[in-house]
């Protein structure tokens, strides 16, 4: 089930420091992300990104080893030690789940490589565990969940139902969520991970009276349930982090999700310079829009290019400053990192429209400007 | 808490039992018939519903997807016996599981491979979209109580094939004596295709029905594979009585517990720790029930061969 593409990029460099022609050293990127199995659609946007960058960047010196994790913590960490240890890489980045990441973020930088991560930001390693080769290009877990909080708020919401996964993440969603919601809960309900009938669930809401509903449920949980959800006959309005609305799963949803409000960092019709270039491009290469996913993937190989250009990566101090300073361009606009080398970015809340024949999402408001996690304070760095 | 909402909540169990017993009756039939155990049972779910999805999708139809998703996982099924499961049957059941759980990976992957990593869309049909009013004020999506329906129409089919044709004749047949069966001249090998065909169909109908409420997408049908696994071991190994009594069992029982069990811990405990304790419970609740039937019936409620 290994896949490994490689990038014969470094060949080419070499051949041009031979030629006399003063290079870079070359830097090698090892990338685990999910490529096969129920998740795979996040790890090939991550990928795709990424290597949209890369490509578009024509920089040689970037050598990217790509394999596959499979979801699997036990088979990303044996990945991990071997992409080290005998691949001699200088940076890991594209994980996707939590909880891979943290088996395989905190030996990673204890060994003293960078770790770039494109979409996982549990919060154990943005407050007391942050470390200075753990940079996050995407979002701390908890943000998309405080946004919709705050929407939900000033949508003058008084009583919320709100619901995700009993696991780690889903319990983050909720605490976030509350973090930012003043209103009452018309309930709270944790299901099982993996769960795909909801009809229990969408009982309780419609008997409890809420009068909005808030869910994270990424992937086909969410399918399912807004699917059962439409079909109920409960018409409150839902709303939930980007991850249950975004485009991979929006045409598995279709019509069920339409005028649903999400919140995320990007949205395809954001406003800020390079943004349409970026869709345009992604479009161009895969045939597909890109989803938040993609963004990440490809501002994680932004910053590495970035830094690419500013350092030498085996002086480690000056690449970390180089990356820290992130002078990338974003397709999500304004994008620096916090003290805890977590992005500071605005949270947008979007609504899910149809585009001719597509299932899309566009900007409804700003929900948080500027927004730093709550855990940067716990980090000392 | 109205009766109303202890209503439909009984009748979400027993929809989501009807859903488990067509995955359960043809897991029951394979393993009472030919003593096999199948866990790829759970591929032959997801290819009933991605040839619904891909029918449907391209015909405009949900009803011909349907019967798509009938063929298909039926010529899946019958594929899948010919060329792998017949040299599995005298094997011991460590081999039968090896073998159909590499079964599971390549099913997995060609799915993706054909499909691509993203979920398809697949809705319910207009004709059965939108709740319907009972008796009460009570709203009950339309769909659910359609696939109810289809359940028991199955169950009784099912009744009727295996009590009343010959060819139930030879499947009762097979399950308490396979030798005499062949040595009556039965053509036993033609039979066990039929078997696995029919179970193989029976999931795909399920992956089918399930596929437009909830997400198809590769690696949907292991965990509904595990709880067909806890039906027929409830309800007896083999019995296709016992798969219809247990998976009702398992649907009405998981679907309170994830409803009630919450509520109870309030009585006497602090909000978010009683939703917590008593969600953590409930995904327990069915495992629960079998080792209590377990316990008191150690070869399930019903068992097929005494």
């Amino acid at each position: 089930m290994k896949k490994t593409g490689i990038l014969k990029a470094g060949l080419v460099g070499l051949s041009m420091c031979l030629a006399g022609t003063a290079a870079a050293e070359p830097v090698k990127v090892g990338m685990i992300t999910t490529l096969s199995g129920g998740g795979a659609g996040l790890g090939v946007d991550v990928r795709d990104g990424f290597m949209l960058a890369v490509k578009q960047s024509g920089n040689k010196d970037l050598e990217v080893v790509i394999e596959d994790d499979a979801r699997k913590p036990a088979l990303a960490v044996q990945i991990a030690d071997k992409m080290i240890q005998s691949e001699k890489v200088d940076i890991l980045t594209g994980i996707i789940w939590s909880n891979l990441a943290m088996a395989v973020i905190p030996s990673t930088v204890s060994q003293g490589k960078f770790y770039i991560s494109p979409n996982a930001g549990p919060s154990q390693l943005a407050g007391k565990g942050c470390n200075a080769n753990y940079f996050n290009a995407a979002y701390q877990n908890d943000n998309l969940h405080e946004g919709m909080g705050a929407y939900a708020t000033k949508a003058g919401y008084q009583k919320t139902f709100i619901m995700a996964p009993n696991y780690p993440a889903g319990k983050d969603s909720l605490t976030g969520f509350k973090r930012f919601y003043k209103g009452e809960l018309a309930g709270e309900v944790y299901t099982k991970l993996g769960q795909t009938d909801y009809a229990a669930e969408i009982a309780q809401i419609r008997a409890s009276g809420a009068d909005s509903v808030f869910v994270f449920l990424p992937g086909g949980m969410g399918i399912a349930f807004m699917k059962q959800y439409a079909q109920s006959g409960v018409f409150k309005p839902v709303m939930g982090p980007a991850f249950s609305f975004d485009q991979g799963i929006l045409q598995a949803v279709g019509q069920n999700a339409v005028g649903v409000k999400n919140s995320s960092h990007w949205s395809k019709d954001l406003d800020v310079p390079g943004n349409k270039e970026f869709v345009e491009s992604f479009q161009a290469e895969f045939g597909r829009l890109p989803s938040l996913y993609a963004v990440q993937g490809f501002d994680a190989a932004n910053l590495i290019l970035s830094a690419m250009s500013k350092a030498d990566v085996n002086d480690k101090e000056a690449f970390r400053a180089a990356l820290k300073e992130a002078d990338i361009q974003s397709p999500r606009g304004a994008f620096k990192f916090n003290k805890n080398n977590h992005p500071i970015q605005n949270i947008y809340v979007r609504e899910v429209i149809k585009e001719g024949d597509i299932y899309t999402n566009k900007i409804d408001s700003l929900a948080l400007e500027n927004h730093q996690d709550a855990y940067a304070d716990e980090c000392k760095m | 808490m109205t009766s109303a909402l202890i209503i439909e909540q009984l009748l979400n169990g027993l929809q989501f039992g009807v859903m488990l017993f067509l995955m359960a009756a043809g897991l029951t039939l394979v393993f009472g018939v030919m003593g096999l155990i199948n866990l790829a049972h759970g591929s032959l779910y997801m290819v009933g519903a991605f040839a619904c999805a891909a029918v449907a999708s391209y015909t405009g139809s949900f009803w011909l997807g349907v019967v798509a998703s009938l063929a298909a996982s039926a010529a899946a099924g019958a594929l899948v016996e010919v060329t792998v499961i017949r040299r599995l049957y005298n094997r011991d059941h460590l081999d039968q599981v090896l073998a159909t759980f590499a079964l599971i990976l390549i099913f997995s992957e060609g799915t993706r491979y054909l499909f691509g990593s993203f979920p398809l869309f697949l809705n319910v049909p207009d004709m059965l979209a939108g709740p319907i009013s009972l008796p009460g004020g009570l709203q009950y999506p339309l769909y659910r109580f359609a696939i109810i329906v289809v359940g028991a129409l199955v169950a009784f089919g099912l009744y009727l094939l295996i009590s009343r044709t010959r060819l139930g004749i030879r499947i009762r047949a097979g399950e308490s004596d396979r030798a005499m069966i062949a040595a009556l001249g039965i053509d036993i090998r033609l039979l066990y295709t039929i078997v696995f065909a029919l179970g193989a169909a029976l999931a795909g109908l399920a992956g089918a029905l399930v596929g437009a409420i909830q997400s198809v997408q590769v690696g949907m049908g292991e965990p509904v594979l595990i709880l067909a696994f806890v039906v027929i071991v409830i309800g007896g190994i083999g019995s296709i009585k016992g798969a219809l009594v247990g998976a009702v069992l398992v649907g009405v029982v998981d679907t309170l517990g994830r409803f009630l069990l919450p509520q109870f811990f309030q009585l006497f405990m602090d909000n978010a720790q009683a939703t917590s304790i008593g969600s953590a419970l409930a995904s327990m609740s069915i495992y629960i029930l079998m080792a209590l039937v377990l316990v008191v019936k150690p070869k399930g409620l019903f068992p097929a061969n005494g």
